[in-house]
């Protein structure tokens, strides 16, 4: 009886392991934390183009993750990108004329969202447009536009 | 003729093999109505298959994390991205050496025990005894042991990927010195809890099915002497072997595959 007793007490304490370690590789390893509930408030912003930008693509100010890229959607008519971005409710003081851009983290990094505040003292709400948006830099295009620049110059020179 | 017909029988007796191996699932699921009302059974099978492989499965996963936390710094270093070593240490572990590696470790250590187990029991005549007694060895000694084997394997997977992140952690951060605070948040950055960690339990999952399945039918099918106990044992293991890395390249196409 004892045996059984002291199995059953090794059995719990693997179950208790076996759980605690799928629990650290959620809440530890895992982005559950930072994804913590679906509170805060939705802004949408237009893009001309969104490059590689992703849905849950981090948007930061300052440099501070402060929500994630919840939806991206293009619209038929202007030919636009409509990004959806989920701020957490604790940024609640983020002016209305704030400036959105498209960063690429590093020269191979992912693409995220930088927001730079404007001087409004009215502040973003749930369901808020930011009007002053930014396309991503496209390699390509900064490359070809380097090279026009550089054909205009030596066709100036001679 | 001949190699036709020897090409025949392979083909029939293997087909016939996969048959039996069926049945005695569905004889072994039959069985779990009467494991609710018999807990105690699945304690003592938890016992021998999960917390007996614990040792090897976290010393493994330490070491395993501590060397690709070794490598993994080698090769970052050379593009200055060390950084990212929590990264590749934690997908690398959470999305395949975790489940592979553990199941391997579990066929060889809980599958052979298994095979072994109910071989000996088969040959000593312990099984065709408990059936002159109108109980059926296969919901008596199959079910627990495959439910115990079925339920041990995602658990001891994520001890081996969260030790082999600690590891990982121990050698990048403590003795190579990479930012401590990088390779936790790239780590949480990059790491999706559906995409990765979800996949890998999945994984692990259909891993302990697979390997408990084969150690059981292996052991319920030897032949009942010391030499077709030995085969069986041989056998569960290298069939084990085979079907982890098939079933791992199969479901890593369907999970990861676009």
């Amino acid at each position: 009886m004892v045996q059984m007793r002291t199995m059953e007490v090794m059995v719990g304490a693997f179950m208790a392991a076996g759980f605690v370690a799928l629990f650290f590789l959620a809440m530890q390893v895992s982005n559950l934390s930072s994804l913590a509930g679906g509170d805060g408030y939705q802004v949408t912003a237009r893009f001309d183009n969104i490059g590689g930008l992703k849905v849950r693509s981090p948007v930061a100010m300052a440099g501070v993750r402060i929500g994630r890229v919840a939806g991206i959607s293009f619209d038929n008519t202007t030919y636009e990108a409509i990004v959806t971005m989920q701020i957490d409710s604790s940024y609640n003081t983020i002016p209305d004329d704030t400036f959105a851009k498209i960063y690429t983290a590093g020269l191979l990094g992912e693409q995220y969202i930088g927001l730079d505040p404007g001087g409004s003292e009215e502040y973003l709400t749930d369901g808020g447009k930011i009007s002053l948006t930014q396309s991503a830099l496209v390699l390509e295009e900064i490359i070809g536009q380097f090279l026009f620049s550089k054909a205009e110059e030596g066709g100036g020179d001679e | 003729m001949e190699p036709l017909a020897r090409l025949g029988r392979i083909g029939i007796a293997s087909l016939e093999r996969l048959g039996r191996g069926h049945l005695l699932l569905l004889h072994i699921f039959s069985g779990i109505t009467d494991l609710i009302t018999r807990p105690r059974l699945l304690v003592a099978q938890l016992h021998s298959v999960g917390v007996l492989s614990m040792l090897i499965i976290t010393v493994s996963g330490l070491f395993v994390g501590m060397v690709l936390g070794l490598q993994g710094f080698y090769i970052l270093s050379q593009f200055g991205a060390e950084e990212t070593l929590g990264v590749m240490v934690a997908a690398s572990l959470v999305r395949e050496l975790g489940p592979v590696v553990t199941a391997l470790l579990f066929a060889g250590r809980a599958g052979s025990a298994l095979t072994a187990e109910i071989g000996l029991m088969k040959a000593t005549e312990q099984l065709s005894g408990l059936e002159m007694m109108a109980v059926d060895p296969i919901k008596r000694i199959l079910t627990p042991r495959f439910m115990a084997g079925l339920l041990s394997m995602p658990l001891l997977a994520a001890m081996f990927s969260a030790i082999g992140v600690i590891g990982g952690h121990f050698v990048g951060v403590g003795l190579l010195g990479v930012d401590e605070g990088a390779y936790w948040s790239q780590m949480q950055a990059k790491i999706d809890l559906h995409e990765d960690i979800y996949n890998g339990v999945i994984k692990s999952i259909v891993f302990g099915f697979v390997c408990t399945w084969i150690a059981l039918f292996q052991g319920h099918d030897c032949v009942p002497t010391s030499e077709g106990v030995s085969r069986a044992t041989t056998r569960t293991v290298v069939h084990s072997a085979l079907a982890i890395l098939c079933l791992d390249f199969v479901l890593t196409a369907l999970m990861f595959g676009e």
